[in-house]
Parts: C-alpha cells; structure tokens; sequence
C-alpha cells in the first residue's frame, strides 16, 4: 500500500512539473484532481468538526427533551442554544434576493463582537507595542547600556519608519525636505521588498528541494 | 549574443535550477550552519525550561508548506521529549490534523514519549480568532477531546492544565497570518509566551515582534530549520536541503548578475 502511495504520489507531482514545459492534460488532470480533493477534504472536516459538535449535537440536546416518546430531562434554558444556531442560519437568507435583509442581524452580531474584541487588541500589538520597541532603545543610549552597533540600529530604525511614513503621508504636497524624506522611505522599502523577495525565494526553492529529494531516493529507490 | 541572452527560454533557466538541485543531492555536500540569534533564543528558552513544563505547538499549515514546517517541528518536538517538557499540540489550519498528528507520533515512538502523558494532539478547531481567545478562559471549553476522542479529563498530563496560566510557550509553526492572531489574542490578551516558526514568504514580517519583544524567538524557514537541527546536534532534512538550497541560491545570484549586465550594457548601446 506504502509502495502503491509512493508511486501515486510521483505520478502526480510529474505531472504538476510538466507545467514548466506547457500546459496539458497531465497538469490539468493532477490540477483538477488536487481541487477536487481539497474541496470534498475541507467540506467533510467542516461537517465533522464544525457543523456537528457546534450546530447539530447542540441542537439535538435542545430539542430532544421535547420530542415525543423521549422523557422530559432537561429545562428549557437548554432552548437557548437555539438562538446562536438561529442567527446562523440566518446567513442563508442570502440564497433568497427576498430575504437578504435578513443576513444584516448576524453580521451585525458578528462585526459587533469582532470589533469589541480586535480593536484594543490590535491596538495594542501593532501600534503601541511597535512605537515602544521603535523608541525605547533610546532610554538604553540614554542609561549607556547600548553597544555602539546597538546605538546604530535604533537611530537606523527610527529613521526608517519616520521615512517610510512620510512616503505614505498625502496631506501635504512632497516637495522639499518631506520629498526627500519619501524617498529615503522609497529606500528602506525597497530593502523590505527586497529582503522578503529573498526569502519567499528560499522557501519556494525548499518546495522544489523537497519534491526532488522524494523523487529522487523515495520514489526511484522503490527502482532500483 | 545579447539578444540571446535577454531572451532566453524559461525553460533553460528551469533546467539549469534542476541540474542544481539534483547534482548536490546526489554529492551529499556539507556546508557549515550558523545559527542565527531568533532560533537560538527559542532553542535557549525552551532549553531553559524546568521538567514537567508545558509547551503548546500549533501546527498552523497544509501540506503545501510541509517542506519547510515539518523539520523544525520535528526539532522541537524532539528537543521537548528529551528534555521531558510536555506537549500540546493543535491545529487552527483544517489541512494540518493528519500530518501533525503523525508527526507527533513519530517524534514521540522515537523518543519513547507517551501519548497523554508526555504529549497530546488536540486536533482541529473552526473558528481561529475564537478557539484563541477560547483557550484562554478553559481549554477544555473548546478541545472537549483529543484527536483521537479521547474526552481531556481521562488524559492524565491535563489534569492540572486548564488554560494558557499553565502553559510556559506557544509555538506556532505557521505558513500564514496565525502567528499575528496568536500574539494579538493570546500573548496581548492573556499574556501567553508567544514564539514563531514561519516559512519563508513570512520571515520578513515577523522581525518586527521579534524586535518588540512580543516573540521569544523565530524559527525562519528552512534555514532556521537547519539551524535548529544543528543546536538539538542531530542533522536531517533541513540541514541535508540547505545545502542543497545554497547551490540554487549561488545560480539565481548568477543569473541576476547576468541579467542586469546585459541590460545595461543594451541601455548603452541604445544610447
């Protein structure tokens, strides 16, 4: 069964690389192929870890006290579980042009509470901790506790997000002294550009390496 | 010439990147590794950690990131069950269940760890931002189970652990925004320890917490992997691949350098 996975598993990454040559009907097969079971994977683990044990079970735990035939266990407070479960089902409203009014209530709910929560948060990671780590190796100069590279560095990293900054700064005209500094901000994002552009590259270089490692010792080694 | 140069088929350029990766697999080279600061103070503070400590990971990616993820899991996983730190493992990623969870179970037969006493895989959750902030209040509010089904109050290592108070880091080994989530959520909110290993498309935005504190320490892509697998003194894929990768990256350098030489010197023959 391993070997069977294993030789599956070539067939279907060839086919994927013969995309570099041109487009045909291997690549579109592994494509269609890699959709299909990523959709059909994910809507079966939604059923299974989402719909279930968060709709469905609560649902029945709800209800089945009132069903006929089944001895009345439970309160009604175990009712309340319909009302997130209700609210849910609203989002389907949008199926019906008629009844798209209705998916304002969820929603609103939704963006309330995610508003509520994120925004503080947010905040506070990536505003106020950020200014912090921009200014405070400063009190470090000024206690003398930093290495001259250290002291490099802050000045380099104040100077960068005062720049940047003032690139993306559109109230006033950039001419003079704030053009200038614009386009030492150009500058230090040309040097993030660059320094993720360098990275992305190694890990997608690392995907290939991968690839290649199993085609070359997993799969040819079932070979010879 | 020049022409030639300036237009040369990709798939010259695809063929020379496969001759580099397939000549140095074959040579086994070994080039020297120096770990970077970000992976040696996650090393350092996990190697810091008493026994009996708790660490989470979250295994926040698919298949697609695999590669570059899956050997500094293993590193970790192997550095905690050596040093009888235990572990809880998740996935906010509906990709990552399987792949974890058998990660876990072959670091932890290797190790001779024992499920639900030296680690735990708590499976997959929908709901990202919500099973966070879930966790912080009661785990067991959220992950009623393990992956296997396991309900959490049979498992003997949860007994005293009830939410993040009793956690010493979160690691989150990521191939997208996760980590953001973990620190806004969890280290902002809860004051968790929060610590990254990311693929490489992310490294650039992560310096920034690193920086600020918000991050104990980065493991940044495959090369950080390496780096890791160097620390733990037990070199496998990671350390075998970037040396690979080193040999690509010497041919895109070239290639770079070719390509600009030759548009410049086209710009001033067109001058």
């Amino acid at each position: 069964m391993e070997l069977f996975g294993i030789w599956v598993t070539a067939f279907l990454t060839l086919c994927i690389y013969s995309f570099l040559y041109r487009d045909n009907p291997f690549y579109r097969f592994a494509e269609h192929l890699f959709i299909g079971v990523s959709v059909g994977y994910g809507i079966v683990l939604s059923i299974h870890q989402g719909f279930i044990p968060f709709a469905w079970d609560p649902f029945w735990a709800a209800v089945k006290p009132f069903w006929p035939g089944i001895p009345r266990e439970a309160g009604w407070m175990g009712l309340l579980k319909l009302i997130p479960i209700a609210m849910g089902l609203l989002f389907f409203g949008g199926l019906s042009p008629r009844h798209t009014w209705l998916i304002r209530y969820p929603s609103a709910i939704l963006v309330g509470f995610g508003s509520g929560i994120s925004i503080p948060l947010m905040l506070q990671t990536f505003i106020f901790e950020q200014t912090r780590g921009t200014i405070e190796p400063f009190a470090a100069i000024n206690a003398g506790t930093l290495s001259p590279w250290g002291i490099v560095e802050a000045v380099l990293m104040v100077v960068g997000v005062v720049c940047t900054l003032t690139y993306f700064f559109f109230s006033v005209e950039h001419r003079g002294p704030i053009n200038w500094l614009s386009k030492v901000g150009i500058g230090f994002l040309m040097i993030g550009f660059g320094s993720a552009f360098g990275n992305t590259v190694m890990g997608r270089v690392a995907l290939l390496i991968q690839r290649v490692d199993f085609l070359l010792n997993d799969w040819l080694g079932t070979i010879f | 010439m020049l022409d030639k140069l300036m237009n040369i088929d990709r798939r010259i350029v695809f063929i020379l990147v496969a001759l580099a990766v397939i000549i140095p697999t074959k040579l086994s080279v070994n080039l020297p590794v120096s770990v970077s600061e970000p992976t040696q103070k996650l090393y350092d503070y996990i190697d810091d950690l008493p026994a009996g400590a708790t660490i989470m990971i979250a295994f926040d990616y698919g298949p697609a990131s695999l590669p570059e993820l899956h050997p500094m899991a293993r590193a970790v996983l192997k550095q905690c069950f050596e040093k009888n730190i235990r572990v809880i493992g998740l996935t906010l990623a509906a990709d990552a269940p399987t792949l974890a969870n058998t990660l876990m179970e072959e670091v932890a037969e290797e190790n001779e760890a024992m499920v639900g006493e030296d680690y735990v895989f708590l499976g997959y959750r929908p709901g990202g931002t919500l099973v966070i902030l879930g966790m912080g209040n009661s785990i067991a509010s959220v992950f009623d189970s393990d992956y296997s089904g396991t309900a959490l109050a049979e498992i003997p290592m949860m007994e005293n652990i009830k939410n993040y108070d009793q956690i010493s880091l979160l690691l989150d080994l990521a191939s997208g925004s996760t980590t953001e989530g973990w620190i806004t959520y969890a280290n902002a909110q809860y004051d968790l320890r929060i610590a990254s290993g990311v693929t490489g498309v992310l490294i650039s935005q992560m310096y920034p917490f690193l920086q600020t504190g918000q991050l104990v320490g980065l493991i940044a892509g495959i090369s950080g992997a390496a780096e890791y697998e160097d620390l733990i003194d037990t070199p496998a894929k990671a350390m075998k691949w970037i040396n690979i990768e080193s040999f690509v990256h010497l041919l895109i350098v070239g290639l770079v350098i070719l390509g600009n030489i030759a548009f410049f010197i086209r710009n001033r023959q067109e001058e």
